[in-house]
Formats: structure tokens, C-alpha cells, sequence
């Protein structure tokens, strides 16, 4: 009997052993393909059981966590969430996140190795790091006046600091309040469906995300490219253009929005905004050099981050000569996001170079310690600097006597230029009022601000410059911020 | 065929030459240390849920400790050559049950299972008390054998007129409290194996035929399986407890091995259960089920439902990894419902990790190698069968939900023996562990220097 006892004593200890074996398969060898199971919830419930790290706009936030008491416990709220949706974007337990919610993410929630106070330290302890914050580069002020500028029209606005990159401002509207997305209730879902299916696209980015035909304002891009080409040595020497002007090669005429344009000179062709004048420059400086001036600046660019991606603002490169005098104009496929025509602005203010813009100032623990800075970002020549010279003036020149008087400020150096650009089949659609511009108060050494605007329901007749009267207005309205709180910075 | 059958007895030996330490000083200090790591992970919950240690805490300690002094004082005036491991490795995963399921308590505010499960328990010390002070020799039993197999028949047929919960035909509810008779068949049960074994084993070991190398039981004598397999394959289909019937099996199939030695009754047991597990698992839905979720652990999420128990189950493990989140930091209350009872091991593999997992296979493969222990030991065939059978039902039992839970084998109903809520479940169990005790006391006063025959 004693040696059948042992047999099943035996027994019993092949049954342990499988246990063991079994439970040291799952728990360790399988371990890791069970936790990043999309089935299972345990991330989720990790990510949603502390506070969410806040967005900060100088130096206060504009974010919030609310305490549920649910299993996902922490919810993303909003300060002014219309306002600043371009930016933050939203964080929804149910639909993921977006813009810098979604690109600073790793730091938002405390899943960034960086703010782990020791390497792999979180990895012994299984602890989770409290979630950083972000401070943006936004200057709240200029975004409430871009915001308030706009006034619930549809549009877009992109300020940014010349000499930095820095970017001031960055407003779309019509917005949405990201907190409505916040949670995972069935009110969540359909604010979801309604946003999305809203035929005004509340949720899009307009300033980052749309690109639009950028009409008269892609002059400057094409005026930098005669006179870097040396195709125009004098802005004051008068030009071979007729008007109307016969595209090569077509019997399409292209003809002006005022009288007065043929032969004018470059810098009165600027001030007065002559098609024909810059459709047949654009033709004599060629495809190669107009292709690589408006590259300088940033169009065809599909790698842009801001952190969050930045839609491609085109200028085609494969084009016929009547194309080319359209895309010089800024028609036919040349395309560009609000903020490309700021960036557009900036260079001409700082001597000709392209600051990449960014809105990520620094990162933080939950502490306040550093962890990570913008530092200095990479640099482009867009153009001679005396091209630069040279284009400030006539900017300039626009804002105190041409189509931008609306954007002159008193004390300040503005230097701008208008646009409206027709769209739509048989350019049917409601015109964009453009306006880009910089302004450079006389106490300072350099412009503190670069602005483009578009109002896409510019209530303007077709045939008149819009952008002077709808655009110009809110873009002063922004710089006007922009110098005052430098200046109270700076003083 | 050994010789130890004929050995006789007898009760009134005289004193052994060497006299085995009785170590109830060791058995003291364990209880201590059991009620101590008790009440620790009674506040690490506490500390780690709500930062600050839970007010029950002293009383929690007290009652578990008053509970387990009184079972260590009944022992050292009734058994006090008893084995000194059986009774803390008892209290300790009584406690540590307790802890678990206080913790899942915190998750499900509504529904309170710790306050029942401590009073259970004091039911079953008391049962413990009682068997221990009462029963003074375990050879008593074999006179009450038939008695004990219409008893536990009563109790496995009683649930069929009660109304199925989950499922399950296995409840009687009576004032409030649920009851699961059949928790309380298996002691009475094993009682019975051991006393029909011990008195007919030599009939039973005829051998019969001889196929290859399986010496095959005669005809008339595989009545008695014959009809232990029909009352599982009874159970199962009645009350579609596949557990218990399987448990039942298993019991009878190690009993009858170790009191016959022919490996013969191995074959038929093992044939017969495949025929039964074929057979049920293709007519019973419910059983089915439970054989496809075993094989594809995954398919309710393929077919986006969501993950299912036993993949929630899985989760819980993969999540504790080798050290576990820590007592109350874990999530397996996602596992829903039957987290306190079935599942109440995904929640120890997820906060305490590989390692306690580990630890509390140990303590059982303790508290069953104290029960063969024994049953080396002990001279007189019952009271062999008696330890093996009821270290068998510990140990069969905590494969069989253990295995179901990590995946291992088809999951079926049943308690983890001490851990899971249930009262039933805890006073069958230190019913069982009063029996050991018992039997180990009488194996450990009889011994005599030499090693047990």
C-alpha cells in the first residue's frame, strides 16, 4: 500500500508542477502579449486614474482634470475651450486625442520615460509618473483678439514671432469645446457625430490644416523670386506688362482688379496689387527659380510639426506657362495653410530667414522641473536679405498708402499685403479674404510679429479687394496685442 | 499486494521507544505569524486603496487570532501529537481568503462578501473544535460509513429542487443563506471510500484478465465503480457541476488505486471518464462551452464582444507578472462576476504576482503532503485511505480550479479550497483539516522509531 501512496503522492506533485509551469507561462512568458491585448482595459484604466498634465498659455493652463469617480476615473476639461480648441485639440476617453493632446500625449499622461525621476525606475517600483505639463509659445491675448477679430465668421488666423518661430496665435472658427468630447457617456457620442457631421467642420484646424488658393499674398513669394532671380533690379523701373495680359500660349486674358496696371513698376504693381504685372514676372523668372523661392519659404513641405503635423502648402512644379502665370498669382494649384503665409510675413521681417515655428515652449514634470526646451530651431534663407530690404518697404508702403490702411498702427512699422482669392467652379464660391502682414514697433529692433488672416464668408463683391476691409482689421487687431504685451514684457 | 492489511493495531499500544517531539510550541508560533501576515495584508489593502489602515483592522485580528487560539487549544488538549503545519497553513489561507476577498469588497460597494465569509469561518473553527474534541479515534468513522454515503446522496440529490443559479443546480437557499451541499458530500464521501476500501479492497484486487501488460479487475467487482462513475456522470448532468463530478471521480479513481494497487482500475477509470467527458461535453451545451472557451481563450474578442472571463481571467495573471501590482493595486474585478469565489486566484496572481501565486501553491502542496504524511505513517488501512483521500480532495480540487483559471484545462465551478468565498466551501475545509489532524495525531502518538511499513 505504502508504495501506491507514494505513487499518487507522485501524483499529485506532477499536478503542482503543471501549475507552476503553467502559471509561469502566462505570467511571464505570455505576460506581455496578454497586457497589450487591445481587449484589455488595464491601460486605459492606468492612463485615466491620475490627472492629466495641463496645456499652459503663459504660464497658466487652460486644461483641467475632473475627478469621475468612475472606472476611468479622470476627465479632460477645458478653459475657454472654443478658443484654444485649434491648439489643445481635445482628449477623449472614447475617441482619442488630438493636436497637442495628442502629439504631447506621452508627457500629458505620464507615460514619457522622461519624467521618471531615475532611469527605469518606474519599470522596479511599477509606479506611474504624474502627467507633465506643456507650456505653449501662445500669447493669450493676441489669440483672444484673433478670436474676438473673427467674430463667429469662418476663417483663420497665424501669428507668429519673426526672429523665433515662436507661434502667438492660432485660431479657427467656427470652434467646438473640446470638453464635450472629454468623456466615454453616450452625450459624448453624439456631440461626436454632431461635430462631425456639423457641415462647417467645427473640428477641423483651419490655420494649420486647410489650405487655401493664397490669391494676392503669394505676390510677396513671387516678388522675392524676381528680385532674388535678378529678373527685377529696380523696384522702381517700370515693367513690360500689358494689360490685360494673354497667358502664353492661350487666348486667356488675365486682366485687373483696378485700372492703371500696365507697365507699372514693381513696387507700384505691389501697392495696387496688378495680376497681370506678377503673372507675366512669374513667367520670366521661370519655373525652376519661382519653385525653389516658394520651397525656401515652406511650400512642399510635407514634414512640418508644430509638434502636431501641418498640411502641405503647395506650389506645382510642373506647369506650362500659363499655369505658371496663375500659380504666380497664387491661383491654379498653388495652395497654402494660414500659417505658411505667416511664415511668408516673418521672412520678409527678419532679413529673408525662415524660423521653423513651433508652439511647445518647454515640457514639465508635475513638479515644475524642466523637462525639455524648444531651443533655437532650424533655419532657412528664404532670400537675399537685401531682397528682404526691399520687399519690407513695399510691404510697408501697402499698409501706409495701398489696399492694407486698415492694418496701420500708430507707433509701429506694419508692412502687409492683401489678398482675395477666388475659388469654387467658374470661381462661383464666396471669395477668401486674405491679409498677411508684421509689425515692428519703432522702439524695437526688430518686428515682434508676423500675421496672416482668412475669412472664407467675406461678404465683398467679387470684384473688390476684400481683404483690406475683412482681414486687415483683425490682423492689426492681433499685432496690436502682440506689441503691447511685448512691449510690457520688454520695458 | 503488501502486508500491511494484516498489520493489526491495536489502540492500547504500548509507548513507543522513540517518542516524536510534539512541537505544539512551533504550531503556536506559526498560528502567530499567520495571523500577523493576515492582518498586514488586511491594512496593506487599506493603505494601498485609501491610504490609511482600515478601522476593522484590530478587530479583524483579534477575531481571526481568539478563532485560531481556540482551534490551537483544542488541539493541544485532544491531539497533541498532531501535525504542527496543518493548523496554521489552515488559518493562514483562511486569512489570506479573507484578505482577498475584503479587498474585491472594496470594488463592489453593493454587495459586502467579507463580513459572511468571517462568519463562515467561525463556523468552521467551530466545526473544527467540535470534530476535534469529539472525535477522539478516526477508526470510530468506519461504523457510520453507509451512514455518511446516504447522507452525502441526500445532499447531492437535494439541489435539484431548488431553482439553478448561473447555471448551476448546486444551491439550496434557506433563511438567506445559500448552501452548497455538495461541499459537505465530499468529506462524507471520502469517509465512505476509505471505510469501503479498507474492508473490501482484498476481493477488489482479484485480478481478472490480463491484457499486455494491464492486469484488468474481474467482472463482479467493477460494480462498485461502475456505480460511483454513474453518480458523477448523475451530478454532472442533473446539476451540471462539472467540477464536483469530476472531483468525485478523480477521488474514487486515487482510492481505489492506492488500496488495490492494480493498475488495471487506472485504465477503466481513466476510459470511463473519457467516456463520460466525450459524451457530456458533445450533448451539454453548458460543458461544451467551457470546452471552446478553454481552446480559443480569445474568440469573444475576435468576435467583438469583448473579452470573456477567462481571458479577463488571463489578463489579471499576465498584469501580476512575477511580483504582482501590490495588494489593492490590481484590476481584476474587470473579471465580474465570481471574481470573490471561481476567479478569487487572478486576483492573488495579479497583486501578488508569480511569486505569491507560487507561495499559495506551496501552502496547499504543504497542507497535502502533511495529509500523505500521515498516511504513510498510520498502520491501519482506514485510516491510510482516510488521509489520502481527503489530501487527494485538497489537492484535486486546487488543480482543477487553479488549472481552469490559467487556462490549463477546461474551466468548471469550484471554490479554491480556504480562499474563495463560500461557506460551504470553508467549513468542509477545516472539516477536512480537523480530520488530518486526527489522523495525523494517531499516526505520529503510534510511531515507533521505524519507518512506517
Amino acid at each position: 500500500m505504502t508504495r501506491h501512496i507514494r505513487h499518487s503522492a507522485f501524483f499529485c506533485a506532477l499536478l503542482l508542477v503543471a501549475l507552476f509551469v503553467n502559471a509561469t507561462r502566462i505570467q511571464v512568458f505570455q505576460a506581455a502579449s496578454y497586457d497589450e491585448n487591445p481587449a484589455n482595459r488595464r491601460h486605459t484604466i492606468a492612463r485615466y486614474g491620475q490627472p492629466r498634465g495641463d496645456i499652459l498659455v503663459g504660464g497658466l493652463p487652460v486644461t483641467g482634470s475632473r475627478d469621475t469617480g468612475e472606472q476611468l476615473r479622470y476627465e479632460r476639461t477645458y478653459e475657454d475651450g472654443p478658443l484654444y480648441a485649434p491648439v489643445t485639440g481635445y482628449a477623449s476617453q472614447e475617441y482619442g486625442t488630438a493636436l497637442l493632446e495628442h502629439s504631447e500625449d506621452s508627457v500629458l499622461s505620464g507615460a514619457d520615460p522622461m519624467l521618471s525621476p531615475f532611469p527605469l525606475w518606474n519599470d522596479f517600483t511599477r509606479s506611474q509618473n504624474a502627467g507633465g505639463d506643456v507650456a505653449t509659445t501662445l500669447d493669450r491675448a493676441a489669440q483672444q483678439a484673433a478670436y474676438d477679430g473673427l467674430d463667429g465668421r469662418k476663417g483663420a488666423v497665424a501669428a507668429i514671432e519673426p526672429s523665433t518661430g515662436r507661434i502667438l496665435a492660432l485660431v479657427s472658427t467656427p470652434s467646438y469645446d473640446p470638453a464635450a468630447l472629454s468623456g466615454n457617456d453616450s452625450a459624448v457620442g453624439r456631440s461626436w457625430t454632431r461635430l462631425n457631421g456639423d457641415a462647417d467642420k467645427p473640428m477641423l484646424n483651419r490655420a494649420v490644416r486647410k489650405t487655401y488658393p493664397p490669391g494676392s499674398t503669394f505676390k510677396v513669394v513671387t516678388a522675392a523670386a524676381a528680385l532674388d532671380a535678378g529678373v527685377v533690379k529696380d523696384v522702381d523701373q517700370r515693367t513690360d506688362s500689358p494689360a490685360p495680359y494673354r497667358l502664353p500660349g492661350t487666348t486667356t486674358r488675365l486682366t485687373n482688379e483696378s485700372d492703371g496696371c500696365e507697365n507699372l513698376s514693381l513696387r507700384e504693381a505691389f501697392k495696387w496689387s496688378c495680376n497681370t504685372v506678377f503673372a507675366k514676372l512669374g513667367v520670366r523668372v521661370g519655373v525652376r527659380n519661382m519653385t525653389a523661392t516658394a520651397q525656401a519659404f515652406g511650400f512642399n513641405d510635407t514634414a512640418l510639426r508644430i509638434p502636431f503635423s501641418v498640411a502641405q502648402s503647395t506650389f506645382d512644379t510642373s506647369v506650362d506657362k500659363a499655369q505658371l502665370a496663375l500659380s504666380s498669382i497664387g491661383q491654379y494649384n498653388t495652395r497654402a495653410t494660414p500659417l505658411q503665409m505667416a511664415m511668408v510675413s516673418a521672412a520678409v521681417a527678419n532679413g529673408g530667414q525662415v524660423r521653423q515655428p513651433y508652439l511647445v515652449e518647454r515640457t514639465t514634470r508635475a513638479g515644475g522641473s524642466t523637462v525639455e526646451t524648444a531651443g533655437a530651431r532650424p533655419l532657412r534663407q528664404a532670400m537675399h536679405p537685401a531682397t528682404a530690404a526691399r520687399l519690407r518697404e513695399l510691404m510697408t508702403e501697402v499698409v501706409t498708402d495701398g489696399t492694407g490702411t486698415n492694418a496701420a498702427i500708430r507707433g509701429a512699422t506694419v508692412g502687409g499685403k492683401t489678398g482675395t482669392a477666388q475659388h469654387g467652379l467658374g470661381n462661383s464660391g464666396t471669395p477668401y479674404a486674405w491679409f498677411v502682414s508684421w509689425a515692428q514697433d519703432h522702439r524695437d529692433m526688430e518686428a515682434k510679429v508676423a500675421v496672416a488672416v482668412v475669412v472664407e464668408d467675406a461678404e465683398a463683391d467679387r470684384g473688390e479687394i476684400s481683404g483690406g476691409g475683412d482681414a486687415a482689421p483683425i490682423a492689426r487687431a492681433v499685432m496690436e496685442a502682440v506689441l503691447k504685451s511685448a512691449g510690457g514684457r520688454g520695458r | 499486494m503488501t502486508k500491511v492489511g494484516t498489520t493489526v493495531v491495536r489502540v492500547d499500544a504500548p509507548a513507543p521507544a522513540v517518542r516524536l517531539p510534539r512541537r505544539r510550541g512551533i504550531e503556536l508560533s506559526l498560528i502567530v505569524l499567520a495571523v500577523l501576515l493576515s492582518v498586514y495584508g488586511y491594512c496593506d489593502v487599506g493603505l494601498a486603496k485609501n491610504g490609511s489602515i482600515p478601522p476593522g483592522a484590530a478587530g479583524y485580528g483579534a477575531g481571526l487570532g481568539v478563532l485560531a487560539l481556540l482551534a490551537h487549544i483544542a488541539v493541544r488538549l485532544r491531539a497533541p501529537d498532531a501535525d504542527p503545519l496543518l493548523l496554521p497553513i489552515g488559518v493562514l489561507l483562511n486569512g489570506l481568503g479573507l484578505v482577498l476577498i475584503y479587498r474585491l469588497d472594496l470594488e463592489t460597494p453593493g454587495d459586502r462578501a467579507a463580513p459572511t465569509q468571517l462568519v463562515w469561518s467561525t463556523l468552521g473553527v467551530a466545526l473544527f473544535i467540535v470534530v476535534v474534541l469529539l472525535l477522539r479515534d478516526h477508526r470510530v468513522l468506519t461504523r457510520y460509513a453507509y451512514v455518511c454515503v446516504a447522507a452525502a446522496m441526500v445532499l447531492l440529490i437535494l439541489p435539484i429542487f431548488f431553482p439553478a443559479v448561473n447555471g448551476a443546480r448546486i444551491w439550496i437557499r434557506i433563511a438567506g443563506f445559500s448552501i452548497q451541499p455538495g461541499e459537505f458530500a465530499k468529506v462524507l464521501l471520502a469517509v465512505f471510500f476509505a471505510a469501503y476500501l479498507a474492508a473490501n479492497r482484498n476481493a477488489l484486487a482479484y485480478a481478472g484478465r490480463r491484457i499486455w501488460r494491464l492486469q484488468l479487475p474481474t467482472g463482479r467487482v467493477l460494480g462498485p465503480i461502475v456505480a460511483v462513475w454513474l453518480l458523477s456522470v448523475g451530478v454532472l448532468i442533473l446539476e451540471r457541476d462539472l467540477g464536483t463530478s469530476l472531483l468525485f471521480f478523480g477521488l474514487f479513481v486515487v482510492l481505489l488505486y492506492v488500496a488495490t494497487g492494480r493498475t488495471g482500475w487506472i485504465a477503466v477509470g481513466l476510459l470511463l471518464a473519457a467516456l463520460g467527458a466525450v459524451a457530456v461535453g458533445w450533448l451539454e451545451p453548458h460543458v461544451h462551452s467551457r470546452v471552446e472557451d478553454w481552446l480559443h481563450p480569445f474568440a469573444s474578442i475576435e468576435a467583438g464582444q469583448g473579452p470573456n472571463q477567462l481571458a479577463q481571467s488571463l489578463f489579471a495573471f499576465a498584469a501580476g507578472g512575477v511580483l504582482g501590482t501590490g495588494l489593492g493595486l490590481g484590476h481584476s474585478v474587470l473579471i465580474g462576476f465570481a471574481v470573490k469565489s471561481d476567479f478569487i486566484l487572478a486576483t492573488a496572481g495579479e497583486e501578488l504576482g508569480l511569486a505569491g501565486l507560487a507561495a499559495i501553491f506551496l501552502l496547499y502542496a504543504l497542507l497535502v503532503e502533511r495529509g500523505y504524511r500521515a498516511g504513510f505513517a498510520l498502520r491501519d488501512p482506514f485510516g491510510r485511505l482516510l488521509a489520502v483521500g481527503l489530501a487527494s480532495i485538497v489537492a484535486l480540487q486546487v488543480f482543477v480550479i487553479a488549472g481552469g483559471v490559467t487556462g490549463l484545462i477546461p474551466l468548471t465551478g469550484m471554490a479554491m479550497p480556504f480562499l474563495a468565498q463560500g461557506g460551504s466551501s470553508v467549513v468542509t475545509n477545516w472539516a477536512i483539516v480537523a480530520l488530518l489532524i486526527r489522523v495525523s495525531d494517531s499516526a505520529r502518538s503510534q510511531y515507533d522509531g521505524r519507518q512506517a511499513p
